[in-house]
């Protein structure tokens, strides 16, 4: 074999597959360089909890293997993924960002990592994240907040930061993360990569830790749109294990948002929200009225539309994913998994256990939510707040009666401080403001980056589509996607070369520490 | 801890703020199974207040005849073939314990029962 450089790498997943299934690319070389790129880059990140270098080199080997014997190693050949710390893997630490998982090697695989990894994807590692996935800025991990590639005093969003931060770097190009109120789409609106929630049902939640279950969907983080639609394309389709999921095969939608093939937005019908604009800050407004236009340049019909009910969805999701929190974690009692405090009786034990192994947001959600649910409060509460997804559900219906695909901020600022909301918990609440709503509608949403900030902080602009609309959404956020390449650049931040493999290439400038070249 | 008792009657649909006690939280913490200092117990039961107080926005939606949503899509009553397939390994499961004996989990003492 051939010594493989890290400079002129193929570097987004489809040519990474693409070149690594014609045999031009080694996917041994693949993993080589992405694995440098995390020796370079996670030290002054920290977005990975575990690094699995060598059993990454063991999955490349095979499908090295697999492509020398003329054998289909699959739509993500030699691709290295990286997986939010709140997916199962067996035999490989999984801690949900959490004391109370330290340690626990979890006794299967998620059905998302068996689907990876059939389709011959490399997963280097688990990525950070806000505990239990209860926050918007990764700064709630119990091992140490993640830094924005783009500016190290900025927090990378979250809870999937780690994830975001990860893919903007250019460690690996595809990431998976979850979503409960917007934990993909903020995260990648900070960070400046693409992220997307698909409508629930469509992706396995078997092994994937729950929070609030019937808002919890898993998604893909990557560099470009048709990236994000060959990750969901592996990882989409029904599994018995999740009850909750639909009974279709997977989607097939990576080949029509391809750059090459990319249809086109000519007479679709786009709404831009108004609640999903008011109160954003300047950069973001401008960088929606821009978005707008470059739609209508396109060729969609872009009108403004008024949802006033989506006003109220951030107080009930405030209701009900705390109360289906503190339902799903009282599983960590000390007794099956993690940790354990000893007391002399079982309540103690557990109240000890739950003390010592929790951090404050995940207490201050798990009480938030045991009150909505206690006696006395359930319908004033809970109830309610179901009450106000079906009307937001409607009101979201009755705009999709005319509307193709809804536009709007994903977040109302770009990537704040480090510490700036860690003390008032409403504020940092009120960054889901703009992503909540398609979580309790169970709709598809994404996020694209589309421009940046005074600061060169990226800013994300939000596709939404009704239930199983991937397919418009793509379209108009493959649309984004073509006309933010005239806006002003988003920073490198250490991102890695986007040109095409070349085989042969020295690898040039290896620093001390680094994996070595393979055999 | 105090006897917490239960919380207040809560505010019904005018509105208003409802107030979190210290005890409330108390009480809370106690159904939660978590342990909480006094200094904590302070402050959850100011930040409870603060987003309670913002929740309680959705009381100013009309919900009449409006049925509660507890799942997005219209998936009722999933079944699969009844059909023996593999389970979790026994070993490697309770190797995960923090205690077990015999093929068990093992736990301190349940309150009340002789020790």
């Amino acid at each position: 074999m051939s010594a493989m450089g890290q400079a002129g790498q193929p570097a987004s997943a489809s040519a990474i597959a693409e070149s690594v299934r014609a045999g031009s690319t080694s996917a041994r070389s693949v993993v080589e360089a992405h694995l440098a790129a995390i020796d370079r880059e996670d030290p002054s990140l920290h977005a990975f909890l575990t690094v699995l270098a060598d059993d990454a080199r063991a999955g490349a080997d095979h499908v090295d293997e697999l492509v020398s014997r003329g054998e289909d190693p699959g739509p993500l050949a030699g691709v290295p993924v990286a997986l939010k710390d709140n997916l199962c893997t067996r035999g490989v630490p999984t801690t949900c960002g959490s004391r109370i998982l330290e340690g626990w090697l979890p006794p299967y695989d998620a059905t998302v990592v068996r689907r990876l990894r059939a389709a011959g994807a490399l997963i280097v590692g688990k990525t950070n994240l806000d505990e239990f996935a209860m926050g918007s800025s990764t700064e709630n991990s119990a091992f140490g907040p993640t830094l924005n590639p783009h500016d190290r005093s900025r927090v990378p969003g979250g809870s999937s930061g780690g994830s975001a931060a990860a893919v903007a770097s250019g460690m690996v190009p595809l990431a998976l993360g979850s979503d409960t109120g917007g934990s993909i789409r903020q995260p990648a609106a900070f960070c400046g990569v693409v992220g997307m929630k698909p409508t629930y049902g469509t992706v396995s939640r078997y092994g994937l830790i729950a929070f609030a279950s019937s808002l919890d969907q898993i998604g893909p983080f990557a560099t470009s749109v048709v990236d994000a639609a060959l990750l969901f394309d592996v990882i989409s389709g029904h599994d018995p294990h999740d009850s909750t999921s639909l009974d279709r095969p997977g989607s097939r939608l990576a080949e029509a948002n391809c750059p090459d093939s990319a249809q086109s937005v000519e007479g679709l019908r786009v709404g831009l929200v108004r609640e999903l604009m008011d109160g954003t800050d300047d950069p973001v407004a401008q960088m929606l009225a821009k978005a707008a236009d470059a739609l209508s340049a396109a060729g969609a019909s872009v009108e403004e539309v008024s949802i006033p009910e989506l006003r109220y969805a951030l107080c009930a999701y405030y209701l009900i994913a705390p109360a289906e929190a503190s339902s799903n974690l009282a599983r960590y009692d000390g007794v099956r998994y993690g940790l354990r405090v000893d007391a002399e009786d079982l309540t103690s034990m557990n109240s000890a256990t739950r003390a010592a192994g929790f951090g404050p947001e995940v207490k201050r959600r798990i009480m938030l939510g045991t009150y909505a649910l206690s006696a006395g409060y359930y319908e004033a509460y809970y109830g309610k707040a179901q009450r106000v997804r079906t009307v937001i559900a409607d009101a979201f219906a009755a705009a999709y009666q005319r509307l193709d695909a809804l536009v709007g901020a994903t977040a109302p600022t770009t990537a704040f401080s480090m510490g700036a909301k860690v003390e008032d918990p409403l504020s940092m609440y009120l960054s889901d403001v703009c992503t909540v709503a398609s979580n309790l509608a169970g709709h598809p949403a994404i996020s694209v980056p589309f421009g940046t900030d005074e600061a060169g902080m990226p800013v994300g602009v939000q596709v939404l589509a009704p239930a199983l609309g991937e397919a418009v959404m793509l379209r108009v956020a493959s649309a984004l996607e073509r006309a933010s390449a005239s806006l002003p650049g988003i920073p490198a931040a250490g991102r890695a070369s986007t040109g095409r493999a070349s085989t042969g290439d020295p690898a040039p400038g290896r620093a001390p520490g680094q994996v070595g070249e393979p055999a | 801890m105090s006897d917490p008792g239960k919380p207040s009657v809560p505010g019904g649909s005018s509105g208003e703020s409802r107030r979190l006690s210290r005890s409330d939280a108390a009480y809370v913490a106690r159904l939660a199974r978590l342990d909480i200092s006094d200094e904590e117990l302070d402050l959850y039961a100011d930040q409870l207040e603060a987003v309670l107080d913002y929740a309680a926005e959705v009381d100013s939606v009309d919900t009449t005849a409006v049925a509660p949503m507890a799942h997005p899509l219209p998936l009722v009553n999933v079944l699969r073939p009844d059909e023996p397939a593999d389970s979790l390994d026994r070993d490697e499961v309770l190797a995960q314990a923090p205690a077990s004996e015999d093929g068990r989990f093992m736990v301190p003492r349940i309150l009340g029962e002789a020790p």
